[in-house]
């Protein structure tokens, strides 16, 4: 059968559905919740480059090496976070992580 | 002339006063003693303070340890000289409008409010009937405020007490005088307060302090009625001065005032409610239970207010509104009917009791009632006249028992007494002649007015006129009887008295026993000179107008058969008999009597159990009610809903909200994931 | 057109199902490679639609550099994957939920996407002018620059934010403070030493 912009779209759907529950999920590693966001950038590039390819605009490809480069900053940042909590706190288990307890 | 009479009490009242503070200033520089108490040398006052309360462990007057009051003997000599200048005063005005050519005038002073329709002034009315009030007033006023140099010579307060005196004379003054309703309310409160002043004198003492409340509360209730009739009064009248209601009156007859789908009758609700006013301030039967408490102070106000004065107040006023009254007999028949009950009723009770000052209140409360018959069977001048003659003789008994008490150091129970005559015979013989008086011996003051008032009684055509006479005829032969008892039990005998009290008996000083020698001589003569006038031929020349009887009674009453006014004077005899025998003769039937008939004896010493009916129906009811109300009302229902309620609740609300700030970063990011899906889904399915 | 179908449920299957292992691999350490896998795949599609550039780039940076700087952290940082999944179970009802309403909602848009008329066509490969490389370049330097230097930007702000948050100054490491030595107050002076003679 003829795979179309749904099927591509749909594949999208199921990885964002994906990151978005793994990210409460889990419980023991924050690095998880980081790659999880991956996952959700990952489904928004492939959303941005299917559209973009369907519809002939290249703007869409522009748009998702932003994209990219944004989700690279960022798991960068992500992961220094990380490297110096652990540092201060000694364990990257999420449910040790409630200091902001109210 | 009348301002000065009405104004120099208050002048001298003010001067006392500011006497009186600027030597309790002096006391307690910069403060109450208990802040002294850890000094090395605490100041003399509470030290004596306390040797006072010891002292007043019976009904002892403090014999204070203290130095004398700063200014004590200027604060004396002014107010009494002032009254005795509105004394001499009265009288004058007493002649010239009584007598001379001077008639009923009023003079205004200023105008005190005026809103809407209603317009208050401060003015002077001078008629017969003021006039007479005036002399009672000041002439009693005088006597008492000199008395009282002696009587309270070693009180520390005096200052006070003298400034308190000449302030109740001023508002007893201002009420005399009064030319509207609101005027004269004022003076009626105004002897309230001075009368709670001055029984609560001695204030360091519980007793004191409760009979003073007890006073003016019992007055407030009489007050409230009184002032439900002004207002009831302006309703009508649509003014509250003497001259437009008197000149109105006659139009307000058959009015209706129409509540809760009744109609009654519009001066009579009137008069009735008016007349409350009168039975609180007066001691009539039902609102009579502070007089009794009231001697808790000191005797020169026992004889001023409760006897002269304040307690003829009411009297006055039912007099003052005499048009009013006359033209509602149902109001003057329940005016008969309460003043002869009160007449019997005190004069019951005081047939057993034992406390000197206490006999001779609830003599003063009979003829209180004596009064009001007089003046409910429509024969005001006769109330009148036993006013101007009660005041001399009951002041005179008042200020006796006062030397008595003095003599035998503060005892006040008759049963420790006995055999004084020859002790304090210049005293005895005063008594003696203030009991002739009270109890009618012939052509003595008290002969002609009571038996004017019997012979009224018997006369008139009020409902409860008859009731009215029976019942004084019989009160008559109690009054003979106690107050001869009183005499016998005190003065004759043998001693009771421990010897160390008898060595002490001496008699008075000057200063007390010239007031004394006044009042008799007023309480032996002003019968025979006055009665004409009052009563007699020239009677309406001297009214001339300020009263307004009802027709035909004090002619009818001159015209009683012979037994009518003979009766009085066999009950007389009969009593003083009775006394003689009970207390010389056979001292013992007394007390065989008594246990014969315990009941009886108790029920009537016991004031007919009144005071513990009215415990049990409105002072529990009141304490259970503001209990209820502070409790309940206050601290469940405004606490629990407002203050209290709503912090509790903030609170609550806010631990519970807390919750949600768990410090997991997978929660927090959760909650996005919620807000994100729902905000979605608003966005899709919205309209 | 067979094989382009088959590779895409191929790389959509493999895609899919690496990133549920992401997501439930008990070691983290597989969570990384899983993800790496992910990225491959997704690489995969990104070619059979034509965005051949965005593919290769994918795997550079994704994969070469995030995905291997996931790797570093992991080791580095010693963690325990001894612990159970608990409480795994309280969240699955909400969460199922949660997903499941995602899921369906992105569905029903595609869905309604799906019967406009645009939408079946078979993926368009753009005819060659130009490769996709230089297509993109054709455009990136001229009309979307200012992306590009904000993407730059970018870059720079994590380089610097990642230093500063992870940078240790070991003790008795000495380096030079400019300022100080600039600021030196005068004490020093400078002296013609003769060769051979040495400071005296």
């Amino acid at each position: 059968m003829i795979v179309g912009l749904s099927h591509y779209l749909t594949v999208a759907a199921i990885l964002f559905t994906l990151g978005i529950f793994g990210i409460f999920i889990n419980r023991k590693n924050v690095i998880v919740i980081l790659m999880s966001v991956e996952l959700i950038l990952l489904a928004v590039n492939l959303n941005l480059v299917a559209f973009s390819s369907f519809l002939g605009d290249l703007v869409g490809q522009v748009y998702a090496l932003v994209v990219l480069t944004v989700a690279a900053a960022e798991a960068a940042i992500g992961l220094a976070i990380v490297v110096a909590f652990y540092r201060n706190r000694g364990s990257i288990a999420v449910e040790d992580i409630n200091m902001m307890k109210g | 002339m009348y301002q000065a009479i009405v104004f120099l009490p208050l002048l001298g009242a003010i001067i006392a006063g500011l006497i009186a503070i600027a030597g309790a200033h002096q006391r307690h520089p910069g403060g109450e003693p208990g802040e002294h108490g850890d000094d090395g040398h605490a100041p003399a006052e509470p030290h004596a303070l306390a040797v006072a309360e010891e002292d007043d462990e019976d009904d002892k007057h403090a014999h204070s340890h203290a130095p004398a009051a700063v200014g004590a003997r200027p604060a004396e000599l002014i107010t009494s000289g002032f009254l005795v200048i509105s004394a001499i005063l009265s009288w004058i005005a007493f002649f010239s409008v009584g007598f001379g050519t001077e008639k009923a005038a009023r003079y205004p002073i200023l105008n005190w409010f005026s809103s809407g329709t209603l317009s208050v002034d401060w003015a002077l009315r001078v008629d017969t009937l003021t006039v007479v009030m005036l002399v009672v007033v000041t002439t009693v006023s005088a006597l008492v405020h000199i008395y009282s140099i002696g009587y309270m010579a070693h009180d520390p307060y005096r200052p006070r007490f003298f400034a308190y005196l000449s302030m109740f004379t001023f508002a007893m003054l201002a009420l005399v005088t009064a030319d509207n309703l609101v005027q004269l309310f004022f003076g009626w409160e105004g002897v309230g307060l001075a009368s709670y002043l001055l029984i609560g004198f001695w204030y360091l003492r519980p007793s004191a302090n409760a009979a003073a409340i007890k006073a003016f509360i019992v007055n407030r209730i009489g007050d409230f009625g009184f002032a439900l009739g002004i207002f009831a009064v302006f309703h009508l009248f649509n003014s509250v001065e003497y001259e437009t209601i008197f000149a109105n009156a006659q139009t307000i007859v058959a009015q209706k005032l129409h509540f809760l789908s009744w109609d009654f009758d519009a001066l009579t609700v009137v008069c009735l409610l008016l007349f409350m006013g009168a039975m609180g301030k007066s001691a009539q039967f039902l609102l009579h239970t502070w007089l009794p408490d009231a001697m808790e102070g000191p005797t020169p106000v026992s004889a001023l207010i409760h006897a002269a004065t304040m307690v003829t107040a009411g009297v006055f006023m039912v007099a003052r509104l005499s048009p009013l009254f006359s033209l509602s007999p149902v109001a003057l028949g329940f005016v008969v009917f309460i003043g002869a009950t009160t007449a019997f009723f005190a004069a019951t009770v005081g047939l057993v009791q034992n406390d000197i000052k206490r006999v001779i209140a609830y003599s003063t409360c009979s003829q209180l009632g004596y009064m009001f018959v007089g003046l409910g069977v429509g024969a005001y001048q006769t109330g009148m006249f036993h006013l101007f003659t009660h005041a001399f003789f009951k002041a005179l008994l008042f200020l006796g028992a006062g030397s008595v008490i003095h003599a035998v150091s503060d005892e006040q129970d008759m049963r420790k007494m006995g055999g004084l005559r020859t002790h304090i015979p210049v005293t005895y013989w005063m008594m003696v002649i203030g009991t002739l008086a009270l109890t009618g011996f012939p052509l003595t003051a008290g002969f002609f007015s009571k038996d004017a008032i019997i012979e009224a009684a018997y006369a008139g055509t009020v409902p409860f006129a008859g009731y009215g006479f029976v019942l004084t005829v019989v009160a008559a032969l109690m009054t003979s009887f106690y107050s001869w008892r009183l005499i016998y039990m005190t003065f004759h005998g043998r001693p009771n008295a421990s010897p160390e009290v008898m060595k002490h008996v001496h008699e008075s000083p000057l200063v007390m026993l010239v007031p004394l020698g006044v009042l008799a001589a007023g309480s032996i003569f002003a019968g025979l000179l006055f009665e004409g006038t009052f009563l007699g031929e020239e009677s309406a020349d001297f009214w001339s107008g300020s009263l307004k009887a009802l027709d035909g009674v004090l002619e009818a009453m001159h015209h009683a058969p012979f037994w009518v006014s003979a009766l009085p004077a066999i009950g007389m005899a009969v009593g003083w008999l009775t006394a003689y025998y009970f207390y010389v003769r056979a001292p013992e039937v007394p007390r065989q009597l008594a246990e014969r008939h315990d009941w009886l004896y108790r029920f009537l010493l016991n004031k007919w159990y009144f005071d513990e009916l009215y415990d049990i129906l409105f002072v529990r009811s009141a304490k259970w009610l503001g209990r209820f109300l502070w409790n309940q009302g206050d601290g469940w229902l405004i606490d629990g809903f407002g203050p209290d309620g709503v912090s509790a609740w903030v609170i609550d609300v806010t631990n519970r909200v807390v919750r949600l700030q768990t410090g997991y970063l997978y929660h927090y990011a959760f909650a996005m994931l919620i807000g994100v899906a729902a905000l979605v889904t608003y966005i899709m399915f919205a309209p | 057109m067979i094989i382009s179908a088959i590779f895409f449920y191929l790389f959509s299957a493999v895609t899919i199902g690496s990133g549920m292992m992401v997501i439930g691999s008990r070691n983290p350490v597989h969570s990384v490679l899983f993800l790496i896998l992910a990225f491959v795949n997704s690489a995969g599609l990104f070619m059979l639609l034509g965005a051949e550039f965005l593919a290769m780039i994918l795997v550079v940076v994704y994969v070469g550099a995030v995905a291997v700087l996931f790797l570093f952290v992991v080791m580095m940082l010693d963690v325990d994957f001894v612990q159970l999944r608990q409480g795994f179970l309280s969240y699955l009802p909400i969460g199922a939920v949660i997903g499941v309403v995602l899921l369906a909602e992105l569905i029903v848009v595609l869905g309604g996407w799906y019967f406009a008329p645009t939408a079946t066509a078979a993926p368009v490969v753009p005819l060659a002018a130009a490769s996709n490389t230089a297509a993109l370049g054709n455009i990136l330097y001229t009309r979307y620059v200012l992306f590009f230097q904000a993407a730059g930007f970018i870059l720079l702000v994590a380089m610097i934010g990642a230093i500063v948050l992870t940078l240790r100054h070991k003790a008795g490491v000495k380096r030079q403070s400019i300022a100080v030595q600039v600021a030196r107050p005068a004490i020093i002076d400078i002296r013609k030493v003769e060769p051979g003679k040495g400071l005296t």
